[in-house]
Parts: C-alpha cells; sequence; structure tokens
C-alpha cells in the first residue's frame, strides 16, 4: 500500500531522515516508534505530501506521489491524518467534523447523517454543538480523529495522538485505532515514542534511528530479538554486555571481560558482539556451594542496589560487569536482598539474544 | 476657562438637539471613511493572503516596506494624490480634485499598508498545526486559503477596524484633496469631521470644534465596542 525507498529529508544541513526504506501493506497498524527527534512525523507528514523528500520515493498504490503532481490532491484525500497537538478550527465541533466532506462538496443530509455517526464512534454524541475551543485536550484529540474518519481515509496517518493527554483519553484513542482498523478496515500509521503503545497496537512496528529504520518486524520480533545495540535499549532490554564470541567444545561461549557466558549466536570466533537479556530472563538465588542443577549461566556476584520500581523491586547484580534482574518485593524480603549481600545469578542460554557490535 | 466650559455645554446641546449640520459632517465622514475601508480592504486582504502564503524573492524585504508605510505621514499621501488628480496633474482629466471621491482615494492608499500588514500578521498567527489540518483534509488552493483567512477573521476584523480608525481621524490627507468644502448639497461638499474640527477652531468656534471632537470620538469608540463585542462572542 505505502512502500518507502530510500527516503531522506535534510532540513538544511540536518539530516532528519537519511534513506527509509520500507512497506506498510494494505489494512494492517504499522507504528513508527523510536526516540524523540528521530524523524517520526517527518515521515509521517511526507507520507501525507505536506513536506517534500530531499531524496528517494514514496509511492502509494504504486503512484509516485512527489512526482505525480496532478494526483496530489486525489492522493491527499485518500489519507486523513491526526497531528500530535490537538488542533480544532475555531468553530463548533460539528463544523469541526464537516470540514473535509465540505471541501469534497458532499450534500447536507450526507453531511449530518456522518457527523453523527462520527460523533458517535468517537464518544461524543450529543458535543455537535459546542464549541470546539472549550473542549479538553482528549475531546480535542477525539473531534480531530473524527474529523480524519468522516472523509474514510484509505489510509490513516496518526502523529504521536496520545503524547499529551490524560491516561483516559489515551486509551480511549488507543481503542478507536484498534476498531477503525478492524471494522472498517483501514491502514493505520502511526508514530509514538512510547514502545509499549506500539507493541499494544501495531500488527508491524519499525524502529526510526538516526534516519533509517534500525529494524522492522512485528512487535515480537523487536522485543525479543533486537537488531541492534541502540535498538535494544530502546525496547527496554536494561542487560547490554560487550563481549566477543569464542569457541568453546563446540558450543558457542562469549568472553564478556574475562567471563565465559555460553550464549546461541550465529557469529563465528572472534567476532565483537553484544549480549543482551532481559531482566525478567535473570533469576537471583542465595549463594549457596555445593551441586549445580542448572545447566546454563551461573555467575557469582555482589548486589549493588535494590530500587523500586512499581510492584517490583529492580536489583543490580555486579558479577564482572553489572546484571539487573526483576523481582517481586515479597521474594526481595524472602532472599534478604541488599546491598553487599552475596548471591548467584543465574540465566539460561536461550535467553541470550547476541548483536554484533558496532 | 469659562470659555471651554461653555463650549462643552453648547458642544452637549449641538449633539443632543442633532444639530443638522453637526450631523451632515457626522454622516459624511462615516461615509467617506467607510467606503475608502471596504476598497482598501479589498485590496489589502487578499495582498496580505498573497504576501503570507507566497514564496517569491524579496518577500522578507517587501514585508518590511509594508511595515515602514504604516507610519506613512498623512499629507505626503495628500500631497501625491493632489500631484496625480490636480489639474496638471496625468489624472487631472477625471476632474477629481476636491471631492469626496478624492478624498477616497487618499484614504484608501493611505490605509492599504497597514491593513495589508495586518492582514499578514492575522494569517501568520494562525497555527502551523491548523493550517497543515487543513491541507491534510484535502483542501484545494482556494479551500485552504478561505478557510486560513475564516479561521483569522477575528484578526482580520480588527484589521479592518484600525484601518477605518486611521482614516477617518486622518486630516491631512482629507485638507489637501478635500479642500473642506461646505457645497450646497450634500454630496458635493468635502467637510469632514477633522477638517471641521481645523477650521472651527481657527476660527474660534470652539464649541462646534468641541461637539465635532465628541462625535469623532464616539465613532472610534463605537467600532471598537462593536469590534470587541463580535470577537468575544
Amino acid at each position: 500500500m505505502i512502500e518507502l525507498e530510500n527516503v531522506s529529508k535534510y532540513f538544511g544541513d540536518t539530516r532528519v531522515l537519511d534513506g527509509v526504506t520500507g512497506k506498510v501493506n494494505r489494512g494492517e497498524i504499522f507504528a513508527v516508534i523510536g526516540p524523540s527527534g528521530s524523524g517520526k512525523s517527518t515521515l509521517l507528514r511526507l507520507i501525507d505530501l505536506l513536506d517534500t523528500p530531499t531524496g528517494g520515493t514514496i509511492r502509494v498504490d504504486g503512484t509516485d506521489i512527489h512526482t505525480e503532481h496532478e494526483k496530489s490532491l486525489s492522493v491527499r484525500r485518500m489519507m486523513g491524518m491526526v497531528f500530535q497537538k490537538p488542533a480544532v478550527f475555531n468553530a463548533t465541533v460539528a463544523e469541526n467534523i464537516a470540514v473535509g466532506l465540505r471541501f469534497r462538496g458532499a450534500d447536507k443530509n450526507k453531511i449530518d447523517a456522518r457527523i453523527k455517526e462520527a460523533l458517535d464512534l468517537v464518544g461524543l454524541g450529543g458535543y455537535g454543538q459546542r464549541r470546539a475551543r472549550t473542549l479538553s485536550g482528549g475531546e480535542m484529540q477525539r473531534v480531530a480523529l473524527a474529523r480524519a474518519m468522516v472523509i474514510e481515509p484509505e489510509i490513516l496517518l496518526l502523529d504521536e495522538p496520545t503524547a499529551n493527554l490524560d491516561p483516559v483519553s489515551v486509551a480511549m484513542i488507543e481503542d478507536l485505532v484498534v476498531r477503525i482498523n478492524r471494522d472498517l478496515g483501514t491502514t493505520i500509521v502511526f508514530s509514538t515514542h512510547d514502545m509499549y503503545q506500539g507493541q499494544r497496537l501495531a500488527h508491524r512496528l519499525g524502529v526510526l534511528m538516526n534516519g533509517v529504520f534500525a529494524q522492522v518486524g512485528t512487535p515480537r520480533e523487536v522485543f525479543t530479538l533486537p537488531a541492534s545495540r541502540e535498538v535494544a535499549r530502546f525496547v527496554g532490554i536494561e542487560n547490554i554486555v560487550e563481549g566477543v564470541v569464542v569457541s568453546e567444545n563446540g558450543t558457542s561461549a562469549v568472553d564478556a571481560g574475562g567471563i565465559r557466558i555460553r550464549a546461541r549466536s550465529p557469529f563465528g570466533a572472534g567476532e565483537a558482539i553484544c549480549l543482551c537479556i532481559r531482566s525478567e530472563d535473570i533469576r537471583i538465588a542465595p549463594a549457596i556451594r555445593g551441586r549445580r542443577v542448572f545447566d546454563g549461566n551461573i555467575l557469582p556476584g555482589t548486589v549493588t542496589s535494590v530500587v523500586p520500581r512499581g510492584p517490583f523491586s529492580k536489583v543490580t547484580v555486579d558479577c564482572g560487569f553489572s546484571l539487573s534482574s526483576i523481582l517481586s518485593w515479597k521474594k526481595v524480603d524472602d532472599l534478604n536482598l541488599r546491598e553487599g549481600r552475596e548471591v548467584v545469578v543465574s540465566f539460561s542460554p536461550e535467553s541470550v539474544h547476541v548483536v554484533r557490535r558496532e | 476657562m469659562y470659555e471651554i466650559v461653555e463650549g462643552f455645554l453648547e458642544a452637549i446641546r449641538l449633539i443632543v438637539t442633532l444639530d443638522p449640520n453637526v450631523m451632515a459632517i457626522a454622516v459624511r465622514s462615516i461615509i467617506i471613511s467607510l467606503t475608502a475601508t471596504i476598497i482598501a480592504s479589498l485590496f489589502a486582504i487578499p495582498l496580505g493572503a498573497a504576501i503570507n502564503f507566497g514564496t517569491f524573492p524579496g518577500r522578507k524585504s517587501l514585508i518590511n516596506l509594508i511595515q515602514t508605510l504604516y507610519s506613512l505621514p498623512t499629507v505626503i499621501v495628500g500631497l501625491l494624490i493632489f500631484l496625480l488628480i490636480s489639474r496638471v496633474g496625468p489624472f487631472g482629466f477625471m476632474r477629481l480634485l476636491f471631492t469626496p471621491t478624492a478624498m477616497i482615494i487618499a484614504q484608501t492608499v493611505l490605509i492599504i499598508p497597514i491593513m495589508t500588514g495586518l492582514t499578514i500578521s492575522a494569517l501568520s498567527g494562525v497555527d502551523p498545526v491548523i493550517r497543515d489540518t487543513l491541507r491534510s483534509l484535502g483542501a484545494t488552493k482556494l479551500q485552504f486559503l478561505t478557510n486560513v483567512i475564516k479561521e483569522a477573521r477575528f484578526a482580520i476584523l480588527a484589521t479592518v477596524a484600525v484601518g477605518f480608525g486611521r482614516a477617518i481621524s486622518e486630516v491631512g490627507a482629507a485638507i489637501l484633496v478635500g479642500g473642506n468644502i461646505a457645497a450646497a448639497s450634500f454630496a458635493s461638499s468635502t467637510r469632514v469631521l477633522t477638517t471641521a474640527i481645523s477650521l472651527e477652531t481657527s476660527m474660534g468656534n470652539i464649541s462646534q470644534s468641541i461637539a465635532l471632537g465628541i462625535v469623532l470620538l464616539v465613532i472610534a469608540l463605537g467600532v471598537n465596542l462593536a469590534i470587541a463585542a463580535v470577537q468575544h462572542r
């Protein structure tokens, strides 16, 4: 549906996008995730023809939208967009929603019927005659969504639609996004710096970093098998350890600062890599000498900090390098974990994801 | 001091009794300046929109020039129009000198720069997200322009009020090209509030001057109150 080929955008000497390549399929929810300032908004604006790319091609249904100017209005009219900052016209809610339909010359009866449907869809039934400027930020954003939806776009572009909203409005907009996609089959591209929102809503996501897609895949792929150290860090993998691949009796092993770690990796001996281990996969046990029943990585270490995090605690252990684990408060009490305590840290080779170090 | 108090009381009497002479001058002032404001709006608003949304070399300098012309001295405009329409001027054949038409032309020229400049400010003050929203909703160029102007309508209304205020309160151009003539017919007279105040004061008719001054103030105040009422609706 949307094909991005080597898309770049420079503002003066600043390279915001530097060769983005990817594809959005018809009927899917595609999230563009990435840190603030990574060019997510710019990419969406280029797709909506609000800006012109410096290089590369964007095709919608095979049409190169930035060169075939005679088609640009009809291409843009296939799309609806909601912006990060809630903005409404200085008019009533109903008049706001009607704007796109009036641009298309729809008759009054059709407009009235559509406005009512759209208001019901976004949970603002009965708000038609209110002045749009008097609404809250969350309500304005729902008006913006209704305004974009009444024109029945094939593609809905949402630029950080929930960035400045309260949690209730966020949940409502997220629910709407899923319903619009499911019930109307609208292709949705949205940007967010909230990786969990990307995970909740998207069928596939693209991680935008340093002007390119560092990785494109399903949320599961991106969250469990990040393509690089930067992606791993962005998707919340807290344990990233540098090492070098060494061979050890035919099984893959990694030397991390003199400590041997067993891991599965596609890389050959001598390659510089990073080990990515999710905190949830790391276990902590009291340092008891004796038999080892666990066939994995077992590292002795000292607790350096115990920090509360919501209903859990983040426990950091120094075992030559730092490793963090997430434990319930009760577990922390049971194990009597506190600074300076000797413990053993264990994790299976399968829970280690290895990426090349750049 | 006594003269001023007496003049003031006499002025109140002239206004309350709707003195025909004072009212004729007031009505003529409003007609001339309102016509000038309407004509100037027809030029200034589209021109302001074109400059605001246009991309052409020298755009910034043009905006600077327009802003400089805000303080265009009224007598200079009067002199310029006088030279153009006097018997020896290029438009002398039209016999416009010392007619209300000449005053309308002068006031129009006088207020076009400030109205154009304020229109540019009004339009550039529209939230960029609103502009993006209009485009993303599939507006044609014309739909985009009319909707941005609609969004800036209150600021543009204020622009019109400023233009009218400057037109009705100026005296230099009105006296140069109008001549402050009190002719037999209403339509061929060129005596307006400002020129009349100027003349009456020089002749010592203080009460007449004060009455005309109060009327001028009331008109200016009334226009601004009306605009404020619309904006706060």
